[in-house]
């Protein structure tokens, strides 16, 4: 068993495992079941003042399902917490009173007057709990009212809060990014500039889940209206980790400790936002489909895996494909791959065939000899992965680098030799030949 | 061998276990099961099961159907290939067709369960629609006879009712549906699937059936051809091959097709006697489903006797574990040699072993006896030629059965032939649909181009 211990911008738990500020901890009870499951850390449900918001009681919920259902996609239309301010505050002190090793960040939304900021933190302080989250991520209802994205994408709103909160406390303030922008580095480095901790991301992105087309109405319907809320589940990972691995390969935020959410269900789904430049992660759809039992399937998959590399440290995986993220004017021209397909785990599906003759390069055939026969045609091959994608068998289409010989399809020669964009004879801007990515 | 009375008697279970043997052996999936199984296909390019369709079921489209919550577009890409849909996703043997060729049976051995998505999609329609999704076209005047409304004649008629044509069936038996009402195992399509299913078929409109009318007693083909513009045969097969024995005509001797209908139109199983030691003769499906049925209505032993290896069985894999399963022992490489006989009727049946000597049968001559309250012949079923003569001309035979060429027409002008009577291969419901649909199509093409001479 590898030693999972997480430091994160000083905030110490006994793994990198956290739930987000969601539903699932929203009070003590649900904080101590996780906690007593093994769960590493909890952002307590959003804090604001008082009197406390009002949620719908009608579906709060809407979800995209796979044909199985299994749920690949939740968003939700729910605010902040609903309970008065001293029952939440009464309640943190408590849970960490008793949970001393795990961490308890709390989560916070109040209007962007410095007072307000000033007075929760300080009864934040006094819980004894171990940093705030600022919450500028939750897409709807709040937005509304000038909080949540309404100040995550405005840059210069993210960081007078920011330098407020740090000006206010002495606690570690991690700032919660809104997906909902057209770069989440601006974003960043917003946080950075007004003395940010860390940021975590991404919050929830602006969705309709689907539309009920009987009735005429967004899903989750709230007696025949319904209103955007915020997206998130297994659907939504692709795009954290690309806004996670950006902020982390930004020369101006590359030192910012980032927690990693979106979409995290699985060990491996922690590790490929740790490899992106999350010191830790936070989880909250697979817990709300699931329960909180999924940790233990997290702790023992990432202690193999931390084995199996011999890590002895989480922070050993944070960062170690940042730098193996680049821009696509990096990527070497030269390499050539093509397709191959195994006749023997072939089972003869044909999609491979027809999504290539369709849709692509014409470059799978159909039959041999008169029989049916899938077989990649080099010549026409242009090595895009498609057939990989689609074929349902596993490994059963391989992508196999050309290490010597001529591209059948170009009649280039492969030569090994690194070229990209920049130096292309056909790129207009293209510049003396560099033969290898600046260094940074 | 020790003398004995026959045992053979009626209500030898309680009801409930007559309804339980009865019941639908495939249960039905439900939205959701169906939702998840038509997920399971790949969608192929040029699926393989299509080709192993008869009719040509246009697969993989109808269950993405299913798949995207439209079982009535689903049921009719299925209708429109194949009119009696709803009967063949029950009784198919869809492990030698289309589940065969599913590439997921290639993959994992667990085939899409392509009959059982086609009957969601069927039952989806006829239940909750109840009216067919095709209209007939204008009427073209023109008339045809169908003769027989099995699988082949039905579907003839229904496609040429489609096209406009008025079409007559007649039928030997007072009630349509050929084998799918009287012949196949009563648990493949309970609940009188069979008489809704014709119902289903009729409701297009423009076809009379004539029941109670055999051709060669009632009608001739010679009047048929006289009176309409086009005639489509598809009676079957009335005659049962013989077992060449003596004493064959005696009591305890019985055709397996004439036990399996008379179960069929039961309207009680406890009043129907069943043997207690029956032994069946032959390897097809209808030994499979006189023995399994005979079984499941209480005999006590039930023993299928084929005369050749289990590889050469006509019935599948699928349905010889089925009977297994029920309790039914299966016997191969013995041929019947000898009935014995006792007091006027059958008290058992000597077996000869037999060996493949270079595809040629031959007997061992270590023999073998079985004692037998009821012997059931299931050595298969003739064409009755008599039936058809009295015409002018005299059709020709292929091998014991009508003649056809890849439209299913005769050697006789004007007259088409499908299914069971006809010599084209299987004799499969669906492959009798598949000629009762193939036929129609040239007979309209020929009744549309010219005046077919009668």
């Amino acid at each position: 068993m590898a030693n999972l211990a997480s430091n994160f911008v000083g905030i110490k738990s006994p793994n990198p495992f956290w739930l987000a500020s969601a539903p699932p901890t929203d009070k003590a009870y649900n904080v101590v079941r996780a906690f007593r499951d093994g769960w590493g850390g909890v952002v307590w449900k959003t804090l604001g003042t008082d009197p406390p918001v009002v949620n719908v009681s009608g579906p709060r919920y809407g979800a995209i399902h796979s044909n199985d259902r299994r749920l690949i996609g939740l968003n939700n239309i729910e605010l902040i917490t609903d309970r008065p301010l001293e029952v939440n505050l009464r309640e943190i002190k408590e849970v960490k009173r008793d949970w001393p090793d795990r961490a308890l960040v709390v989560s916070l939304m109040v209007p962007c007057e410095e007072h307000y900021w000033k007075d929760i933190l300080a009864k934040v302080e006094e819980t004894e709990a171990d940093g705030v989250e600022l919450n500028f991520g939750c897409p709807h209802g709040m937005s509304e009212r000038g909080m949540g994205a309404a100040v995550g994408q405005v840059p210069e709103y993210v960081e007078m809060v920011t330098r407020w909160c740090k000006q206010h406390t002495r606690m570690p303030v991690i700032v919660k990014l809104t997906p909902n922008i057209s770069d989440i580095r601006t974003s960043a480095r917003a946080a950075h500039n007004g003395g940010a901790d860390a940021v975590s991301l991404i919050n929830t992105i602006n969705s309709i889940i689907g539309v009920d087309i009987d009735n005429f109405a967004p899903i989750p319907t709230v007696d025949g209206k319904g209103s955007h809320g915020g997206y998130c589940g297994p659907a939504v990972k692709p795009i954290a980790l690309n806004m996670t691995a950006e902020i982390a390969r930004d020369p101006q935020t590359r030192e910012l400790p980032i927690s990693g959410i979106g979409g995290i269900t699985t060990w491996r789904d922690a590790v490929e936002f740790m490899t992106l430049g999350a010191g830790n992660v936070q989880v909250c759809t697979a817990a709300m489909t699931y329960g909180f039992r999924i940790v233990q399937e997290m702790i023992t998959g990432l202690s193999s895996y931390m084995d199996k590399h011999g890590f002895t440290s989480v922070d050993e995986i944070v960062g170690r494909a940042v730098g193996n993220v680049t821009d696509w004017q990096y990527l070497n021209l030269n390499y050539v791959a093509k397709a191959k397909i195994d006749q023997d785990s072939c089972i003869q599906c044909g999609r491979c065939h027809i999504a290539c003759e369709d849709t692509s390069h014409q470059a799978i055939t159909s039959m041999l000899d008169g029989k049916r026969h899938f077989e990649v045609i080099d010549a026409e091959c242009v090595g895009c992965n498609l057939c990989v994608n689609v074929c349902p068998v596993e490994n059963c289409i391989t992508m196999e680098p050309m290490l010597a010989g001529v591209d059948p399809r170009t009649g280039f020669p492969i030569t090994g030799e690194y070229a990209n964009w920049t130096t292309h004879k056909n790129n207009p801007m293209a510049k003396a030949f560099v033969p290898a990515e600046p260094a940074e | 061998m020790p003398s004995h009375l026959p045992d053979i008697a009626s209500g030898r279970l309680s009801p409930d276990e007559y309804a339980a043997n009865f019941l639908d052996i495939h249960p039905p999936l439900d939205h959701h099961q169906a939702i998840v199984e038509a997920d399971r296909c790949y969608f192929c390019y040029d699926a393989p099961c299509v080709k192993a369709c008869p009719t040509s079921i246009d697969i993989p489209l109808f269950i993405r159907q299913i798949l995207t919550d439209n079982p009535e577009g689903s049921a009719e890409t299925i209708l429109s290939q194949n009119i009696l849909g709803g009967m063949c996703a029950r009784v198919c043997p869809t492990e030698t067709l289309c589940e065969e060729a599913c590439v997921r049976e290639e993959a994992e051995g667990k085939p899409v369960k392509i009959g059982l998505l086609q009957r969601y999609a069927t039952d989806v329609l006829m239940d909750e629609r109840g009216e067919q999704p095709f209209a007939r076209a204008a009427s073209t005047g023109k008339r045809v006879a169908v003769v027989g409304a099995g699988p082949a004649g039905l579907s003839a008629a229904h496609r040429l009712a489609m096209h406009g044509h008025d079409v007559v069936i007649y039928d030997a038996r007072p009630k349509a549906g050929g084998l799918n009402e009287y012949g196949i195992a009563a648990y493949k399509a309970p609940d009188d699937f069979a008489q809704k299913e014709v119902d289903f078929v009729l409701s297009i409109g423009g076809i009379t059936v004539e029941r109670g009318k055999a051709i060669g007693r009632d009608v001739s083909l010679a009047e048929l051809r006289q009176s309409y513009d086009a005639v489509f045969l598809g009676m079957g097969l009335a005659g049962v091959n013989a077992l060449g024995l003596e004493g064959e005509d005696l009591a305890g001797v019985a055709d397996a097709v004439d036990y399996i209908a008379e179960l069929r139109q039961a309207s009680d199983l406890a009043t129907l006697p069943v043997g207690a030691r029956v032994v069946v003769v032959g390897g097809g499906m209808t030994a499979i489903d006189v023995a399994a049925q005979s079984k499941r209505l209480g005999a006590r032993e039930v023993t299928i006797v084929y005369r050749r290896g289990q590889e050469k069985m006509g019935a599948s894999e699928y349905e010889q574990d089925l009977a297994q399963t029920d309790g039914v022992v299966i016997r191969h490489n013995a041929k019947p040699k000898r009935l014995v006989t006792e007091a006027g009727r059958v008290s058992a049946i000597e077996f000869e072993e037999t060996r493949d000597d270079g595809g040629r049968l031959v007997g061992t001559g270590v023999t073998f006896t079985l004692a037998a309250d009821t012997v059931f012949k299931a050595i298969g079923q003739t064409l009755v030629p008599a039936a058809l003569n009295g015409s002018a001309e005299t059709i020709a035979l292929d091998g014991g059965k009508i003649r056809v060429d890849d439209e299913r027409r005769t050697t006789l002008p004007g007259v088409w032939a499908g299914g069971d009577c006809a010599a084209t291969g299987e004799d499969l419901t669906v492959a009798a649909v598949a000629d009762g649909r193939i036929a129609a199509e040239s007979m309209h093409t020929a009744l549309s181009t010219s005046s077919v001479a009668a």
